[in-house]
């Protein structure tokens, strides 16, 4: 089994939210749901991060930041994306700086809908992504040589 | 001590330490949740997290940090041994401060702006420490005339009577060893601070896995320095020793979940002023009645 899923840290970004959906996630950590039972921890770090949850949609300030979070942080990764806004770009989708969702810029493995999405929805949409960690952390062991080249790949 | 019982202490420490650390980081957070009316992590969760780093893909900012840590592991592993060893209390001491210095150099040589700031809040730290524990290593001295932990822990009298203010001080300093709020400013084991994660923000992987680890070896050792206040030559006094280490422990939880982090001036100034005031004056009455 992966312990991967048994103590997944997550790193949270607020991409354009209207902070609704960043009060629903900070939510998941009060008492009333208490996240850390999973062993979920919000970490401030990505590089120490599993699962990157982010909210709001991507606009043309935070491509980089967006992009140089999800690139820091280590294999086996998730992202999730919290909220329609995230998923879409929600009521912002209009603006004249808004990319769309999250998935314009990097891939997503969950999407959690919601305007805003519940806590419950968001520990639904975590607890998704930790079979989506097992699975690239399965596929990690199994071609070791496959990283290995697109590694390379990717440096050269 | 004989070479014997010196085998024996260290066996049992390397063995046994990293997983009573784990348990004890695992009811720390425990306690702690409860503490913040929340249910709580799994007790090994720790474990679950040490294995989960050791799976995860290994990045490093640059070569030579992977070595430092280690060297960090090695030390406070050396330090721990020839404490249980029944070594020299001195000796102890500053090789704890190599361990964390190498601590210090491989934040330093990853150039990211919140481990330099970490890595400088470490050392300010090691300044407020340091002359604690140098007065709890003399105090021992003049108590039992001699440094060696063999002898303090088979002498007839028991530290705590005649070193209480000490004592007191020593834990006081313990509460910034153990990384616990308010003095956590290097670098905390809650979620979010200021600092990203200070002092570790550049570790990832196996190379934080070594560091977790290194903690609970080193965090065991230091309630070895609590247990050699209570430790003598009679035989109820190690079960004692270990019932005041655990309280000494749960002390340390509630103070970390009751305070707010301090500015780094506040913890040199206090933890000098209660070395001064606990440590200096205990040296002086020690100094006359013996
Ligand atoms: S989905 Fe709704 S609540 Fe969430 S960030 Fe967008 S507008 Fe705000």
């Amino acid at each position: 089994m992966s312990y991967v899923t048994k103590s997944p840290w997550i790193i949270h970004y607020d991409g354009s939210s209207c902070n609704g959906c960043d009060i629903e996630v900070l939510a998941c950590l009060t008492p009333m749901y208490d996240v850390e039972r999973f062993g979920i921890i919000n970490t401030g770090n990505p590089k120490h991060a599993d699962i990157f949850l982010v909210t709001g949609s991507v606009n043309e300030q935070n491509i980089t930041v967006v992009k140089l979070i999800y690139e820091q942080m280590p294999e086996p990764k998730v992202v999730v994306a919290i909220g329609i806004c995230a998923t879409s770009g929600g009521i912002f989708k209009e603006c004249y700086n808004i990319m769309g969702g999250i998935d314009t810029v990097i891939p997503v493995d969950v999407y959690v809908p919601g305007c805003a999405a519940r806590p419950e929805a968001i520990i639904d949409g975590v607890v998704k992504g930790l079979g989506v960690l097992a699975e690239k952390r399965a596929a990690m062991d199994q071609k070791p040589a496959v990283a290995a080249e697109v590694k390379e790949k990717e440096e050269a | 001590m004989n070479l014997t019982t010196s085998i024996i202490g260290i066996a049992a420490y390397l063995i046994l330490a990293p997983i009573a650390g784990g348990l004890l980081a695992g009811i720390d957070r425990k306690i702690s949740a409860r503490m913040q009316g929340r249910f709580g992590p799994p007790i090994l969760q720790p474990f679950y997290d040490f294995f989960k780093l050791l799976e995860k893909e290994p990045i490093t900012v640059n070569r030579v940090q992977d070595f430092y840590v280690m060297c960090f592991f090695i030390f406070i592993v050396i330090t721990g041994c020839l404490f249980f060893a029944g070594g020299d209390l001195l000796l102890i001491i500053f090789s704890l401060t190599l361990a964390s210095i190498f601590l210090v150099i491989a934040a330093f040589s990853s150039n990211s702006p919140y481990a330099q700031i970490g890595a400088e809040r470490e050392l300010l730290q090691m300044m407020a420490y340091e002359p604690m524990v140098l007065i709890t290593a003399v105090g021992f001295y003049i108590l039992n005339g001699s440094f060696n932990i063999s002898d303090i822990v088979s002498s007839q009298v028991m530290g705590i009577q005649y070193l209480p203010g000490i004592f007191i001080g020593f834990v006081y300093i313990l509460t910034i060893k153990l990384r616990k709020s308010p003095f956590d400013l290097s670098m905390s084991h809650h979620g979010h601070q200021e600092l990203v994660k200070g002092l570790t923000t550049e570790f990832s992987g196996k190379t934080m896995a070594v560091i977790e680890i290194a903690h609970w070896y080193e965090n065991i050792f230091l309630l070895g320095f609590v247990y050699l206040f209570f430790a003598n030559s009679l035989a109820w006094s190690p079960v004692l020793a270990v019932v005041v280490c655990l309280a000494t422990y749960f002390l340390e939880i509630l103070i970390d979940n009751s305070y707010a982090r301090m500015k780094w001036q506040f913890a040199i100034n206090a933890s000098w002023i209660v070395a001064i005031t606990f440590g200096f004056v205990n040296l002086l009455v020690l100094y006359f009645i013996s």
